[in-house]
């Protein structure tokens, strides 16, 4: 028999605040995010190349030429579908499967627990043991498929210089540097470096990589954080440049 | 200087009990343990306390304070206002014995499930030989205290006593962690994390690397690990698909 104690948790500090602000934080992201993708419009700077990296790569019928880098494979989305659907599902998975983020909405949406040494409300777990969640365990292939898209949005990122420097230029350059560092530092591309190496001796490559991810490893939540804000503050820019609101600040024309 | 300290200590057996209220002098310096002690001396001469080492280091003073689960021996008085209560509970986890001593067979249970370490064949004791970078990943895992806060913390046990029979606790997941890394080890420990040992019951929510008074990083260095090594050998998708279409197993 357990003590028995009748309080769900005896914590003393405001536990409820960081599961509180994880919610919040995460669900105005997913409205921006939403919001952004159905608009299907200003995602694309025309005059200074800039393209969102929500709209990258743009592959469908509707996309504007200019800003299908990779050209239009795909037919015209029927409905109210826009470009983006198309590579949001890699986006997403990736960030849904993601070590830190399944951390945070297990804990803020799913109270699994709220926080620690505070009791779950839920009368069964069974963790990530059963389908849907054992699904959790195919995060490296989106690991795989973010990389893929991070090279797209560097090259978009790069070759918006084409046309001079601007204050957009920067901003789409510190996105992809954020982006890059995300998801260089995700657990399984530490394992896939050298993690899963038994003899680090006989691997020093490997073993250097291994070190410096890890290093970026240790801030993967603030990285996860800094990159989602920086997407949604980049594509808000390039928003505001293609609508005609605000006017880029150009350094070199 | 010293002032009278407002505490709310659990005092009780495996039949019941409940929190009980005293007004113990608190000095300069002291930590929650000292505190404990002092009630002993004046107060409750019957409290049961289990401690050591008083250092930090020995995993016998495992308990929580103010609900968050600590070592009473490292946790300073001074991190409290004077006038606030602090509530000392028995580990929630485990079964009570008497006031704040709970029984951890539960954690001994658990260890003698994993297999021991595997050197090669015809590799006598003495005669191993590793590379300090080998050794190293598994030698974080080595400054363990036993104190099984970490597993006392755990969601998976604390809120669902069913889970205890399939789920090794933080601590032994990260001990076949320590085992799979080892350079010498030479048992497959993969499978076995994953079917005896219940790592899928894990959600990498992380409380027990936030309690762990060793500071080991539990999640991300064993667990998530260990995760990925299984995702490798069970998870490929197309291993995977071929198995639920084909009932192969
Ligand atoms: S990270 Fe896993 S083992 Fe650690 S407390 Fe959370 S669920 Fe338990
Ligand atoms: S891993 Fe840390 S919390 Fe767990 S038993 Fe060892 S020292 Fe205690
Ligand atoms: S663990 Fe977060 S991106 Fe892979
Ligand atoms: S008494 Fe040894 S750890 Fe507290």
């Amino acid at each position: 028999m357990r003590a028995q104690i009748a309080q769900r948790t005896l914590r003393t500090d405001r536990w409820w605040l960081p599961p509180l602000a994880t919610f919040v934080g995460l669900l105005l992201i997913s409205i921006y995010a939403a919001v952004r993708t159905f608009m299907g419009d200003y995602y694309w700077v025309d005059e200074y190349r800039y393209l969102t990296p929500m709209y990258s790569p743009c592959l469908s019928e509707e996309c504007l030429p200019a800003a299908a880098h990779f050209g239009r494979p795909l037919p015209e989305l029927p409905g109210f579908l826009t470009p983006p659907v198309v590579i949001i599902p890699f986006l997403l998975g990736f960030r849904v499967t993601c070590y830190y983020y399944r951390k945070a909405y297990y804990r803020a949406a799913w109270m699994s627990p709220p926080a620690c040494a505070v009791a779950e409300p839920h009368a069964k777990y069974t963790g990530e043991t059963r389908f849907p969640l054992i699904a959790q365990n195919l995060h490296r292939y989106f690991f795989y498929a973010a990389s893929l898209l991070l090279l797209i949005n560097v090259y978009d990122a790069i070759y918006a210089f084409s046309t001079g420097v601007g204050l957009g230029n920067l901003v789409l350059l510190v996105n992809v540097g954020l982006l890059a560092a995300y998801t260089l530092s995700c657990h399984s591309c530490r394992h896939i470096a050298g993690g899963r190496l038994k003899h680090f001796s006989k691997h020093p490559v490997r073993y250097w990589a291994w070190t410096q991810i890890s290093k970026l490893n240790a801030k993967h939540m603030q990285l996860a954080w800094a990159s989602l804000i920086f997407v949604c503050v980049t594509d808000l820019y390039v928003a505001l440049v293609a609508s005609g609101t605000i006017s880029d600040l150009r350094f070199v024309n | 200087m010293g002032y009278q300290g407002h505490f709310r200590v659990w005092r009780g057996s495996d039949q019941g009990g409940g929190l009980e209220d005293f007004t113990v002098e608190v000095n300069e310096g002291e930590v929650v343990l000292d505190v404990i002690h002092r009630l002993q001396a004046t107060q409750t001469p019957d409290l049961a306390v289990r401690w050591n080492c008083k250092a930090g280091k020995c995993g016998s003073c495992s308990a929580e304070i103010n609900g968050k689960p600590r070592l009473l021996c490292m946790t300073r008085m001074s991190v409290f206002a004077e006038d606030e209560t602090v509530t000392v509970t028995p580990m929630r986890t485990f079964p009570v014995i008497r006031d704040l001593v709970t029984d951890v067979s539960y954690n001994y249970e658990k260890a003698r499930e994993i297999p021991s370490f595997k050197p090669p064949a015809g590799v006598a004791p003495g005669e191993y030989r590793m590379q300090q970078v080998d050794v190293e990943r598994s030698q974080e895992f080595r400054k363990c205290i036993e104190c099984f806060l970490c597993n006392n913390t755990c969601h998976v046990i604390r809120d669902h006593e069913e889970n205890k029979e399939s789920f090794a606790g933080p601590r032994f997941l990260m001990r076949v962690a320590e085992l799979e890394m080892h350079p010498l080890d030479e048992a497959d420990r993969v499978p076995e994390a994953q079917s005896s040992h219940g790592l899928g019951l894990c959600n990498i929510t992380k409380c027990c690397t936030d309690v762990c008074p060793e500071h080991i990083k539990i999640t991300d260095n064993a667990l998530i690990p260990m995760k990925e090594r299984v995702a490798d050998r069970r998870y490929d998708p197309v291993v995977w698909l071929g198995n639920k279409l084909f009932r192969r197993n």
